[in-house]
């Protein structure tokens, strides 16, 4: 996208970011932790500054995150979200993000249930804008927090083999995470039932199985450091993808008998929120692998290090 | 400051020294130098009643200057005074017109800052906005007793009210020029250059 990797304008994609962009990220992020322990931890860099947080998608943890972050470094924050807006109204995508724009925000932080709406509303508006995800696209900022709890638990992620299992084509976790890891010199192996492999899934740079207990043991393509179970999306769902829940849990879930094939360390992570019993057993997600909960604590630190990068100094780039 | 660039890992070729030009301080001039700044420290500062002394570094070479001094005032006054470093990034003014930066880390000297005489230390002492940066970010560790501002090199062109209790060396310069402090720490070699105006980015 621009020019410069330096100035980082927009954050759209996981494919935005270089890897030293991304490592730089990671790293302010460790530091915003840090100070997260504080009894005060409001930081001053963002004073005077606005975002928006333009949701037209339900939300928990990404919204709240993000409102967190944006608080913590003193930036305003607005929360719009499409109930209750003039988007029931029947307002286009761009008359809503040109009004909100309009009003003299510094940032728009998007979800749509639409792919590419984020990019859209980019190069409709004056100020920054940040995917919180679009449809089945992308999510960065999620792989940005999947890359930290990684890191935190198993040092460097250059030469990780990372297994990502369950929903892959209605997942926008998983294309943002391939390109992540990727661009962080991990491997992916991308596991999931004939039916919800993406059609495109061969121009992604990973290998692919639809047997999970040979990826797991390693027999597949080699022994796993980490393996991240995605959630079965039933409201995008509009057909018979799998026959039956059980029938998905038996051939797809992680199992207590699957998490045994894995090394000792390997941690299981889930973006949340959890179908228990279906792709993910309540072993492995309240087991001692499971980061689930670093996870969500990342989010913070991670959306403060976007907003930090992306706000604090592009002043002049916003006339 | 404005004609002062803070490449942590820079060395002397990248940091734009160029041609053959000699240092305003050699490696000598600088261990005599930090040694008359921990004398004065140990006379004024170091045994200071109630709670005592912290050095606190801004980074980024002003972390091992602080090591240092408090090496050489145990050396000298057999006192150990604990060191911190605190990370000023995100309380800067000019964060809008120079861009993010990273972070580097804040490490509270043991015991703390509360009811201290806390002595910031710093390579250079040039417009204060650092200076100033650094007792936003300071009050935030807590409410030290008295704070004091230790600098290597006394360049000049203050904008703002703040002056400096210990200074190494005043350098004057003029605005075009930039001074760069290498220390061995992260640079391989003790030294002060002052580069001119065209040689600098």
């Amino acid at each position: 996208m621009s020019e410069d990797p330096r100035t980082l304008r927009h954050l759209l994609s996981a494919a935005d970011l270089d890897r030293d962009t991304a490592v730089e990220l990671l790293d302010t992020a460790a530091r915003m932790h840090a100070l997260q322990a504080r009894e005060v931890k409001k930081l001053p860099p963002l004073r005077g500054r606005t975002i928006v947080n333009l949701f037209f998608e339900d939300s928990t943890r990404t919204r709240s995150s993000f409102e967190i972050a944006g608080k913590w470094l003193s930036a305003d924050v607005v929360n719009v979200s499409a109930k209750g807006s003039s988007v029931s109204k029947g307002e286009s995508l761009r008359d809503t993000a040109l009004t909100v724009a309009a009003m003299g925000v510094d940032a728009l932080v998007v979800r749509h249930n639409a792919s590419g709406a984020a990019a859209r509303i980019a190069g409709w508006v004056g100020c920054h804008v940040v995917n919180a995800g679009d449809g089945t696209h992308e999510h960065p900022t999620q792989a940005l927090l999947d890359a930290y709890t990684l890191r935190q638990r198993l040092g460097d992620i250059e030469g990780r083999h990372v297994a990502i299992i369950g929903d892959i084509t209605h997942s926008r976790v998983a294309r943002s995470n391939v390109i992540l890891l990727n661009t962080l010199g991990a491997r992916v192996t991308i596991v999931a039932p004939p039916t919800l492999m993406p059609s495109g899934i061969a121009s992604w740079q990973c290998e692919t199985s639809w047997d999970i207990d040979s990826v797991l043991s390693g027999k597949a393509y080699g022994d796993v450091d980490a393996v991240m179970m995605l959630r079965v999306q039933r409201e995008r769902m509009s057909g018979g993808y799998f026959p039956s829940e059980r029938e998905y849990a038996i051939g797809y879930g992680l199992s207590p008998e699957r998490l045994d094939l894995l090394g000792d360390a390997a941690p299981v992570l889930h973006p949340g929120p959890m179908n228990r019993g279906l792709e993910i057993s309540s072993a492995a997600a309240d087991g001692e692998r499971s980061v689930v909960l670093d996870q969500v604590r990342a989010g913070v630190s991670v959306r403060m290090a976007v907003l930090f990068r992306l706000l604090a100094g592009n002043a002049e780039v916003v006339v | 400051m404005p004609s002062r660039s803070r490449t942590p890992d820079a060395d002397a070729a990248t940091v734009g020294i160029v041609g053959p030009a000699a240092p305003v301080l050699s490696a000598a001039d600088v261990a005599r130098v930090i040694d008359r700044l921990a004398h004065q420290i140990l006379e004024s500062a170091a045994h200071a009643a109630d709670g005592g002394c912290a050095l606190v570094g801004i980074p980024t070479r002003g972390v091992p200057l602080a090591h240092r001094l408090a090496a050489r005032i145990a050396d000298f006054g057999d006192v150990t005074i604990p060191v911190g470093s605190l990370d000023i990034t995100l309380y800067r003014d000019d964060l809008r017109l120079r861009g993010a930066r990273p972070i580097v880390e804040t490490r509270e000297p043991a015991g703390g800052v509360d009811g201290r005489t806390v002595i910031l230390v710093d390579d250079v002492l040039c417009s204060g906005r650092s200076c100033r940066a650094a007792l936003d970010a300071l009050t935030e560790l807590g409410r030290p007793r008295v704070v004091q501002l230790a600098t290597l090199v006394d360049r000049g062109h203050r904008e703002l009210p703040i002056r400096a209790d210990y200074v190494g060396k005043n350098l004057p310069t003029s605005a075009e020029q930039s001074v760069r402090v290498l220390m061995t720490e992260i640079d391989e070699v003790d030294a002060v250059y002052v580069v001119g105006g065209d040689a600098d980015e």
